[in-house]
């Protein structure tokens, strides 16, 4: 295997141990809008990047915690609704981020690849930030799980039975930023949701308990990976692109086999 | 004080509170002991869950005086619970989302409100009311001195409405503990309560729940309302049943209310 696949095929899976269980949450929160918000966020923090010549996964990480801090503001004024707001402030800052990307003249700005992601162009400075910052992003969802799962179940009982239900939501919103950060570059600012999503999605159907989608959502973004590298090799497609069709794929294949079982 | 000698699980007094323009609480003043059932009635809007969270002290009160018997444990039942279908979750996991639980104790605990057989049913396949008595089986795991219950009637048929009410009058019998029942329909826990609590933003009145039904302030909150279920429950023959003539203030309030006579 040619190098370059090898590192984006450690890079990709990489991604998917963290997107994983990640993502389960998004799906049982219902929160795959805010991720896409924060997401569209990060061709802000990529422009900041640039701009004052720091590393861009910082620079997403402020446009983004920035978009929650506002988000959260704006939440407790509690004129418009949390999707109203979420619209406006992802798309403003998308629209920006697109603004603030072109006037950067001295630098060319791949832009289709920040879109996109460009998997087979990571790097070995890459691979570090995706399995340090990876590791430590599941440090902190697992020292969180019990605390956000209660949340998700029941946010009222969960504050009852004494969980810091704004703490727990708070850090787990930083944490879906983080994730965006050291995972942009795979896979883009516009299909990372999707890794986040489509996996738990098509892992709900063979789960019994809320760990056991965990796992299979690992699996399945892990599997979406490989056969979307292979695809994009065999075809000479963009790679991120693939991931994502293979995802869709095992999803409706999960589909169909909930159909044909559930048809006993 | 009479409360220390009733055991009083929580006291509070002079409550003040105010969201935003809106008061939702003035001048409150509530105490629950060991082994009574309190029910807290009132429009919707009335401040009942605000009330209830400010006693369990998960919201500050503006001002006022909130006092909890040391280390008192709560079992909860919020008023509502929707677990999304997303989420694989069984009522083995549920019961034991944020306390330790033993098979034998999970099992017993389900087999005191008559939900033995679920412990491996996925929470969104239960019925309202199989749904209830688990979320009541979880807060017995806690061993609860104050059970705090969020119009638990809601989505359960009419006949499960009793029987689950006669539940919690026996788990209180069993186990002697406080119980505070928020609900907007007081002829349905009438004779499942001893005291109830007439709220509409400032207790309105507050007594024995057949006292308050005669309560003038309690007719005129509830005037409209009561007779409507009256007229829903007349099949039922409540009053015909009870003691002295009750029949009457029903009648009054009938012709008072002819909408509610229908």
């Amino acid at each position: 295997m040619e190098d370059f696949m090898l590192r984006g095929l450690m890079g990709g899976v990489g991604v998917a141990l963290v997107t994983g269980p990640v993502g389960c949450f998004i799906v049982w929160r219902k929160m795959a809008y805010f991720g896409n918000s924060m997401a569209h966020t990060a061709l802000l923090g990529v422009a900041i990047g640039f701009a004052f010549g720091i590393d861009l996964r910082l620079g997403i990480l402020i446009s983004c915690m920035s978009l929650t801090i506002l988000l959260v503001f704006l939440q407790s004024r509690k004129t418009l609704s949390t999707d109203t707001l979420l619209g406006i402030l992802a798309h403003m800052a998308l629209a920006v981020g697109f603004i603030a990307v072109s006037l950067l003249e001295t630098i060319r700005v791949d832009l289709m690849g920040y879109l996109f992601g460009d998997i087979l162009a990571v790097g070995a400075l890459d691979l570090w930030w995706i399995y340090l910052g990876g590791a430590a992003a599941l440090g902190v969802l697992a020292w969180l799980w019990r605390g956000l799962l209660a949340v998700t179940v029941n946010e009222e009982l969960a504050s009852a039975e004494g969980v810091p239900t704004f703490a727990v939501k708070l850090v787990f919103m930083i944490l879906i930023a983080f994730i965006i950060a050291v995972a942009m570059k795979l896979i883009g600012i516009l299909l990372i949701i999707s890794m986040l999503i489509i996996p738990p999605a098509a892992a709900r159907r063979f789960s019994k308990t809320p760990e056991q989608m965990a796992a299979l959502a690992v699996l399945a973004g892990v599997v979406s990976v490989a056969a979307g590298l292979w695809a994009s090799l065999e075809w000479n497609a963009p790679a991120g692109p693939c991931v994502v069709v293979a995802a869709s794929a095992l999803f409706l294949f999960s589909y169909v086999w909930e159909m044909i079982a559930g048809g006993r | 004080m009479t409360n220390d000698a009733r055991r009083s699980l929580v006291t509070a007094a002079n409550l003040h509170l105010r969201i935003g323009e809106t008061t939702i609480l003035h001048d409150v003043g509530l105490d629950i002991a060991a082994g009574e059932i309190l029910t807290l009635i009132g429009p919707n809007g009335a401040g009942k869950t605000t009330l209830v969270r400010v006693l369990l002290g998960l919201l500050k009160p503006d001002s006022g005086a909130v006092r909890r018997k040391e280390g008192l444990s709560v079992g909860y039942l919020p008023q509502s619970f929707e677990v999304d279908h997303s989420l694989p979750l069984t009522v083995r996991r549920l019961l034991r989302l944020t306390q330790k639980a033993s098979a034998g104790q999970m099992a017993e605990s389900l087999e005191e409100v008559g939900a033995g057989d679920l412990l491996d049913h996925p929470v969104q396949s239960l019925s309202g009311g199989e749904r209830q008595r688990v979320l009541l089986a979880r807060a017995l795991l806690r061993d609860p001195e104050l059970l705090v219950l969020d119009e638990p009637i809601q989505n359960v048929d009419v006949n499960g409405q009793s029987e689950l009410y006669r539940l919690i009058a026996k788990i209180r019998d069993d186990r002697g503990c406080g119980v505070i029942l928020i609900s907007h329909d007081l002829h349905l826990v009438m004779a499942f309560t001893d005291r109830v609590v007439c709220l509409n933003r400032h207790i309105c009145c507050t007594g024995h729940p057949e006292a308050v039904s005669k309560n003038p302030e309690y007719l005129a909150l509830f005037g409209k309302h009561a007779a409507e279920s009256l007229a829903v429950y007349t099949h039922k023959h409540d009053h015909v049943h009870g003691p002295e003539g009750e029949i009457l203030p029903v009648e009054r309030e009938e012709a008072r209310h002819p909408h509610g006579g229908a």
